[in-house]
């Protein structure tokens, strides 16, 4: 553990904190021109959270430290996972420190304590945004381990970097376990991001609202600080797709900051038609009521394990 | 990552489509789709034929590729959408088990496939053999739709993709069964769709309507 | 040629009867076919019986002292329910209950009905068995059908829908079996799937494998038996069908799949060393004997009170096959003979009757005896013989198959004599009040044809008594290849 290795670390994570923002400005823009509406800017996600850095912050009478510990605990744990995935290089201090379930026990740990802030104040929104924001992980979790379950086979290991490995190593082919795990992974993507058609990120309509209810108490730099974890949330998740099923361009081997440098423009291009790929999904698709979200997380499960089961049954 | 060749690939994505479509058939309750979707594992079932016709040499499954095109894809799924047509019957409402219960089912059922068919798998010494627990799922999945459905409509695609299932099963565990039994069997399959044709006709006289409902009234008195 | 004569006369005559199926001699050409095809098969029996089996056409065909009792008595119940339909589908005819159209389709199918059962019975090879078994559930749901009322449909649906199933499972089990010769046969082609090929080598053949194939084909084949819980088809499309479908149904379907059940037996038995498939047999034959008679407690059609009946004996000949051994099998093979028999003139006799009071249910039909003696008595004794009465046939394979019960599965025969006693009571008590009492019955345009029925009941009487020592010998034959020593 060198000193190199942790500057490279340290930009890593800074690469993840800027380009988050923007991946969220890329899908709104993308969204808004295939519903022919005038585009936001790209970097009006970066306006919004200055805005919010800069104001007050109000919290209300009787809430508990744990409310104001919430945001920093979410943000962390964000950071932390954008440091864990290796988004640009697989030999990296942190990305070697936890496998994938760890970091998925991390998500679970942002989630918790996001619930039980919601719930702290004690309004009627918070409580409901926290049950369904639980029933939602819930049902997605499951799916999210099966998922990764199925890629640890392909490469007899549950660390990310290795999988990463073996995957761009590995030879080019038809994997049709792969194919239904990933399937599995966009539709579980979607319900923990709080995209269409789970939750609609953009309106604030009490019967359908899931991850915009539990931050309805919050404000000034609280509420940046959520809506970075948020934005980073989307990032991360986006970045281990990469590194399950599309892991091409990721350093393999040891690299320093110049190694940085190649692997960013891959990531970024891979971060553009991604964005592009979740605006067209959330276009086509229409928001579901909230009973049947379990019925779309079943799904995911369904083919997260069909992954598995064709692994076992065709692979071996 | 695992070394095979394009071929084989190949056939492993079809199997593995043709679970996706039986489970996709599970949960779907649009008839019309219904028919659409049994159309499309025709058409996977046929490609899987055709390819393993190609790689393995055996002049008589070029044969029964064409009979699966040509009765699964073309003709079975016309008669059975002009049926509907005159029948009128598009959805299939009121399933006995929810849709999220009955993939849960599904799952269960396919792992139990899975076990059923390693005997099978140790046994055969063709290229395909590990599709047999996917035919094997195809089966009995199918079972389980026409057990949950209540539509006559549903139930009968549900014969005709097991069907289907059993077909891939001789297919990947024997390159198929003897040229006289596989043409009696389509024939069946064929006379089979044909009778089911006049009993629908029947049942339209008898009612004087396009209704299927009067069977299904007919069905819970006993 | 007695085959070739014995399989091309019933197609001839479905295509024949096809055409000229709706004219006015249509039921006595239907009839002369049938003689026809039974000459056939006693040409066939007795060249077996004179050179022991045989193997012909290229070996697609395999006549053994087991399936060629079943071609004779298939060829003779076909042949006595022609003659018994003749009278019958004219009444029905001129009751209206039938068009002239759908009388061709009833003619031509049973023909067709025909052909498949004794394709079914002389095929070597298991994959035309299968083909030849799924065609005579086609064949005959249309016939099941015929009068098209809403009970017939609705039961015409369940037949194609349950026995299409089964009859898949079957078609995967037949797969497996292909599998599994494939390899020792080492064949790709016809030899793999031919029985006589595969009894040869089934000690060699992959047990696993050999007893999955033996779960798919004793559902998918024990549908077609009817045995409990696949039996739900089996009441409905006997009492919706018209009588002598009824009648061959019971006396003739049931057995051939059972005869399916039994080859299947053989081989898997051979190639296992567990007692698996005599237990499954076993289980599902007593299974069937219990449920079967407690629900004819609760019938009220006399059409379907003989088909629970036609269940419970199936059950005791299933049972019977899976204690194997060589008195049980011979027993079982005489059930099958007198069942066969009995329950195909109890059908004749229950068609007259209902034709006579205008009703199929129990309550309706009263006083038989009164008007029509020989259909009050013809009932009553076919009654008395199905219940198991001493002088019957079936009391001699009842009271065989009950004594080796006895001795070698005795916790079977107390719950094998309690079903027996609750169909004994339940039979009479139902059948009693419809012979005797007050009529409610009426005369008829045609006279009966009641020849058939007692020409069962004395040849079941006569088994009951004497059995010939030729038919013995075939017999004793058969369950040697089937039971072993």
């Amino acid at each position: 553990m060198n000193a190199v290795a942790w500057l490279t670390q340290g930009l890593e994570a800074v690469v993840a904190l800027a380009a988050a923002p923007a991946l969220l400005g890329w899908v709104n823009q993308c969204r808004a021109w295939l519903q022919n509406r005038r585009a936001p800017s790209l970097w009006q996600p970066y306006g919004t959270l200055r805005k919010l850095l800069h104001k007050e912050v109000l919290i209300a009478e009787n809430a508990s430290p744990l409310f104001r510990l919430a945001p920093y605990v979410t943000f962390g744990a964000m950071v932390l996972a954008a440091g864990i995935i290796p988004s640009m290089g697989t030999r990296l201090p942190l990305v070697a420190s936890a496998d994938a379930i760890a970091l998925v026990g991390l998500f679970a740990a942002a989630r918790m304590f996001m619930a039980l802030a919601a719930m702290d104040v004690g309004t009627a929104f918070g409580t409901l945004g926290a049950r369904r924001e639980m029933m939602v992980g819930f049902l997605a979790e499951p799916a999210l381990l099966m998922v990764i379950l199925v890629a640890s086979l392909t490469s007899s290991s549950t660390a990310l970097p290795a999988i990463t490995e073996a995957l761009v190593s590995g030879h080019l082919g038809l994997s049709p376990s792969l194919a239904f795990s990933a399937v599995a992974f966009i539709l579980v993507l979607l319900a923990e991001n709080a995209r269409i058609p789970v939750d609609n990120p953009a309106t604030h309509l009490e019967l359908t609202m899931i991850h915009e209810a539990t931050l309805l108490e919050y404000s000034g730099r609280h509420l940046a600080l959520m809506e970075w974890a948020a934005q980073l949330k989307l990032f991360n998740y986006v970045c281990i797709g990469f590194a399950l099923f599309l892991p091409w361009g990721v350093a393999v081997g040891r690299i320093g900051p110049v190694g940085l440098l190649v692997a960013a423009p891959a990531l970024a291009l891979k971060l553009t038609a991604a964005g592009a790929g979740l605006a067209l999904i959330e276009t086509l698709s229409a928001k579901m009521r909230v009973m049947r979200i379990p019925e779309f997380l079943a799904t995911a499960f369904l083919f997260a394990v069909l992954g598995l089961l064709v692994h076992v049954l065709l692979g071996a | 990552m695992t070394h095979l060749p394009l071929d084989q690939q190949l056939l492993d994505t079809c199997a593995a489509l043709l679970l996706l479509l039986s489970f996709a058939m599970l949960s779907q309750r649009r008839i019309v789709t219904l028919v659409n979707l049994y159309a499309l594992q025709g058409a996977v079932l046929a490609a899987a034929t055709l390819l393993l016709a190609w790689r393995t040499g055996e002049d008589h499954l070029y044969l029964s590729a064409a009979l699966t095109l040509a009765l699964k894809v073309a003709l079975l799924p016309w008669l059975l959408h002009r049926l509907i047509r005159r029948l009128d019957v598009y959805w299939d409402t009121e399933p006995l088990l929810n849709v999220t219960g009955t993939m849960l089912a599904g799952l269960v059922i396919v792992v139990f496939a899975f076990a059923l068919a390693q005997p099978i798998t140790r046994l055969a010494s063709t290229a395909t053999r590990s599709a047999v627990g996917i035919a094997v799922s195809v089966v009995l999945l199918a079972f389980l739709m026409m057990i949950t459905r209540r539509k006559a409509m549903s139930q009968v695609i549900g014969f005709l993709s097991m069907e289907n299932g059993v077909f891939f099963g001789a297919m990947s565990a024997s390159y198929g069964m003897p040229m006289v039994v596989e043409l009696g069997v389509a024939l069946d399959v064929l006379v089979a769709v044909l009778v089911l044709g006049v009993f629908f006709f029947q049942i339209r006289e008898r009612f004087e309507s396009l209704d299927l409902h009067h069977l299904e009234s007919l069905k819970e008195h006993d | 040629m007695a085959l070739l004569l014995l399989l091309l006369l019933p197609v001839a005559g479905a295509a024949v009867l096809g055409v000229i199926g709706a004219h006015r001699r249509a039921p006595e050409v239907n009839a002369l076919i049938s003689v026809g095809t039974f000459l056939a098969a006693c040409a066939l029996t007795a060249r077996v019986i004179h050179h022991g089996t045989v193997l012909l056409g290229d070996e697609q065909f395999f006549i053994d002292p087991f399936n060629v009792f079943l071609v004779a008595l298939t060829a003779f119940v076909g042949m006595t329910t022609a003659l018994f339909s003749r009278p019958y589908m004219r009444v029905e005819l001129d009751h209206g209950r039938l068009s002239a159209g759908r009388l061709r389709l009833y003619h031509s199918m049973y023909q067709l009905f025909m052909f498949t059962m004794l394709l079914a019975l002389t095929t070597n090879n298991m994959g035309l068995m299968w083909v030849a078994m799924e065609g005579a559930t086609l064949s005959t749901v249309l016939l099941v059908t015929l009068y098209r009322t809403p009970g017939s449909l609705e039961a015409g649906w369940k037949y194609f829908i349950l026995c299409g199933v089964g009859i898949a499972q079957a078609l995967f089990g037949t797969i497996l079996l292909y599998v599994a010769a494939g390899k020792v046969l080492g064949a790709q082609g016809m030899t793999a799937l031919l029985w006589t090929h595969l009894d040869a080598v089934k000690s060699q053949l992959e047990p696993t494998v050999l007893a999955l194939a033996f779960v798919f084909l004793l559902i998918g084949y024990g549908t077609k038996v009817g045995l409990v819980p696949l039996h739900s088809w089996l009441p409905d499309a006997h009492a919706e069908g018209p009588t002598p479908i009824s009648a061959v149904l019971s006396g003739l379907l049931l057995n051939v799949a059972l005869y399916a059940v039994v080859r299947s037996k053989v081989l898997v038995q051979g190639a296992l060393h567990s007692q698996l498939p005599s237990q499954m047999l076993m289980g599902f034959g007593l299974l069937s004997v219990v449920l079967a008679s407690l629900l004819l407690w609760r019938q009220r059609d006399i059409k379907r009170l003989f088909a629970y009946s036609s269940i419970e004996h199936m059950g005791i000949a299933t049972f019977a096959f899976g204690m194997g051994g060589a008195i049980a099998t011979f027993a079982a093979l005489l059930h099958m003979t007198v069942h066969s028999l009995t329950k195909s003139s109890i059908f004749f006799t229950a068609g007259h009757a209902a034709q006579k009071a205008g009703s199929q249910a129990i309550e309706q039909i009263r006083g038989l005896i009164t008007l029509s003696p020989t259909v009050g008595w013809g009932l009553m004794l076919g009654s008395l013989a199905i219940l198991g009465v001493p002088p019957f046939g079936v009391f001699t394979s009842e009271f065989l198959i009950l004594t080796t019960a006895m001795r070698e599965q005795p916790w079977a025969t107390p719950i094998l004599l309690a079903a027996l006693a609750v169909a004994f009571a339940a039979i009479l008590s139902k059948v009693q009040p419809m012979v005797f009492g007050e009529t409610t019955v009426r005369r008829l345009a045609h006279p009966p044809a009641l020849l058939p029925v007692f020409a069962h009941l004395a040849i079941v009487l006569l088994l009951g008594v004497y059995i010939p020592p030729y038919l013995a010998e075939w017999y004793r034959a058969a369950a040697h290849l089937i039971g072993g020593p």
